[in-house]
């Protein structure tokens, strides 16, 4: 059915959106390709903006995709700084910030997410940030310098990366957090309670189980008020309570949006016109069964090449286990799987070990595994949870079992 | 080429068929690896982030970043696309005896 596009538009130079436009070429499409973003930079990887870029230990450069002239020489109108106001879908036109309107024959969406804003009298300070984009973590880079006191709210991967820079930095670090462990969004309480260990050993101050109520001007610094009634100064204050989709142009054209645009395994919107990748899809995953959302970096890259694909006339879904990770001082975490809930744990090793992987089951089958530097792991982990087949849990749980034997079994 | 720039770096029998041993020369990280019995030489640290090759993944004659997914080809040192910018420094290699020797430039 695409066979016969001339242009296509891609709204949202992130990660996904350059990704996608590369992409595009690379499949042989002809015709002609527009990227439009509204951050200044080329698209970029976003998972050093709270690590190497963060720490300062590498250039913005370092995080871009491909350099500027890429987009150039592959003949992609690559144009920064511009912002989507409208879409227009019967008449297939977008419509920019600038006034003007651009054509198209499809239309991409990878609009990504934005950090979510703390909702609390006072969090409009100006010493309450975010980590979102590159000028986020610059801005935060130049603020962790001289020693400040940083409150990190929220004890999510972003938080717990920028606590871990921010006291290689020499900053003092308190880390806020409601749930009683660390990552229970996306990880046991075990492991919770290892990253919890890991960052007080690197002294970080880490408040669990405590809800904020308020944030304070106090002269130069703010003060952060407690449900349990403390009080906690800072000079900074870092918001990781996780992100929102940039739905609102997909919403308003009246694209299917739930928490994310809607999309099929194919990308493909409810308009045939319209597809969407990255961050700001509630895709259907096929081997999951379900559908979801991901802020990682994974599908920002493969579910950009699989839609980008379809739209230059390919016929293969994205199907992957969806696949995380975070480094950490010297740790290195990597998560496969989605669980909705973490059941039966199999561990292969322990939480006492320096390297150890543990997998979560359900009905006798790997759904979710979790390597913490044993990234060795995770490929065959992948394999094994892609199966969706019961496996020998006593043989799992046997580190001299190699996993990829396990894999090949049953 | 000059007979000292051949450094030995590891026991050939340290290196079993479909293995990869990492190993540090001063400030130089080495992999080396063992496919079907022939021994090559990369450089250890992926080009993407700070990690050992050698922790990763070795499939057929493809070399998996333990860190990030990343994968090169272990006899060309060719990145195998994204996040991969980079390939990867490569190495000759000749086994004298027991003794594995990778040739610096």
């Amino acid at each position: 059915m695409n066979g016969t596009a001339r242009h296509i538009l891609i709204v949202g130079a992130g990660h996904a959106g350059g990704v996608a436009a590369a992409t595009l070429r690379q499949a042989g499409f002809a015709g002609a390709v527009t990227l439009i973003g509204s951050e200044p930079y080329p698209p970029h990887e976003r998972p050093p903006l709270s690590k190497e870029l963060l720490a300062g230990a590498i250039p913005v450069e370092k995080t871009f995709l491909k350099p500027l002239a890429f987009y150039a020489e592959n003949g992609i109108a690559f144009r920064p700084g511009e912002t989507a106001t409208a879409i227009d879908r019967a008449a297939r036109r977008v419509e920019l910030a600038n006034g003007e309107t651009v054509p198209y024959d499809l239309l991409l969406l990878t609009t990504g997410a934005r950090a979510r804003r703390l909702a609390l009298p006072g969090a409009d300070d100006r010493r309450v940030v975010y980590l979102r984009d590159i000028r986020d973590s610059l801005a935060l880079r130049e603020r962790l310098t001289g020693g400040p006191r940083i409150v990190v709210v929220g004890a999510g991967f972003i938080g717990l990366e920028a606590a871990a820079v921010a006291r290689k930095r020499g900053a003092a670090v308190t880390v806020v957090e409601v749930q009683p462990a660390p990552l229970q969004r996306v990880c046991p309480t075990e492991i919770g309670d290892f990253m919890a260990a890991l960052h007080r050993r690197n002294g970080v101050e880490l408040r669990t189980g405590v809800a904020l109520t308020a944030i304070e001007p106090d002269g130069d610094a703010v003060v952060l008020r407690t449900a349990d009634g403390n009080a906690i100064a800072a000079d900074v204050v870092l918001a990781g309570i996780g992100a929102q989709p940039n739905i609102e142009l997909a919403q308003a054209a009246g694209l299917a949006v739930e928490d994310g645009v809607v999309t099929d395994e194919f990308g493909r919107t409810n308009d045939p016109h319209v597809f969407a990748a990255g961050d700001v899809t509630r895709h259907y995953n096929p081997l999951l069964g379900r559908k979801l959302r991901l802020e990682a970096w994974q599908n920002a890259q493969n579910q950009a090449i699989a839609v980008a694909k379809v739209m230059a006339g390919g016929d293969q879904p994205y199907a992957e286990v969806p696949w995380f990770w975070t480094d950490q001082y010297d740790v290195n975490l990597q998560i496969a799987g989605a669980p909705e809930r973490w059941g039966t744990l199999v561990w292969r090793g322990g939480t006492g070990d320096k390297a150890f992987t543990v997998f979560g089951i359900e009905d006798g089958r790997p759904v979710a595994a979790i390597t913490m530097n044993n990234g060795r792991d995770m490929r065959p982990a992948r394999e094994l949870i892609a199966r969706r087949r019961t496996v020998d849990l006593a043989r799992l749980a046997d580190p001299k079992v190699k996993l990829q034997d396990l894999a090949r079994e049953s | 080429m000059a007979e000292e720039n051949w450094v030995s770096v590891a026991k050939r029998s340290a290196i079993n068929p479909g293995d990869v041993l990492g190993v540090r020369l001063g400030e130089r990280e080495i992999a080396l690896y063992n496919l079907d019995g022939e021994i090559y030489a990369t450089d250890n640290l992926c080009t993407h982030a700070f990690a050992l090759l050698s922790q990763g993944w070795l499939d057929g004659e493809t070399i998996e970043c333990p860190l990030h997914g990343g994968r090169f080809e272990v006899k060309t040192g060719k990145g195998l696309g994204p996040p991969i910018n980079d390939d990867l420094k490569t190495y000759p290699v000749r086994v004298i005896g027991d003794d594995v020797q990778i040739r610096f430039e």
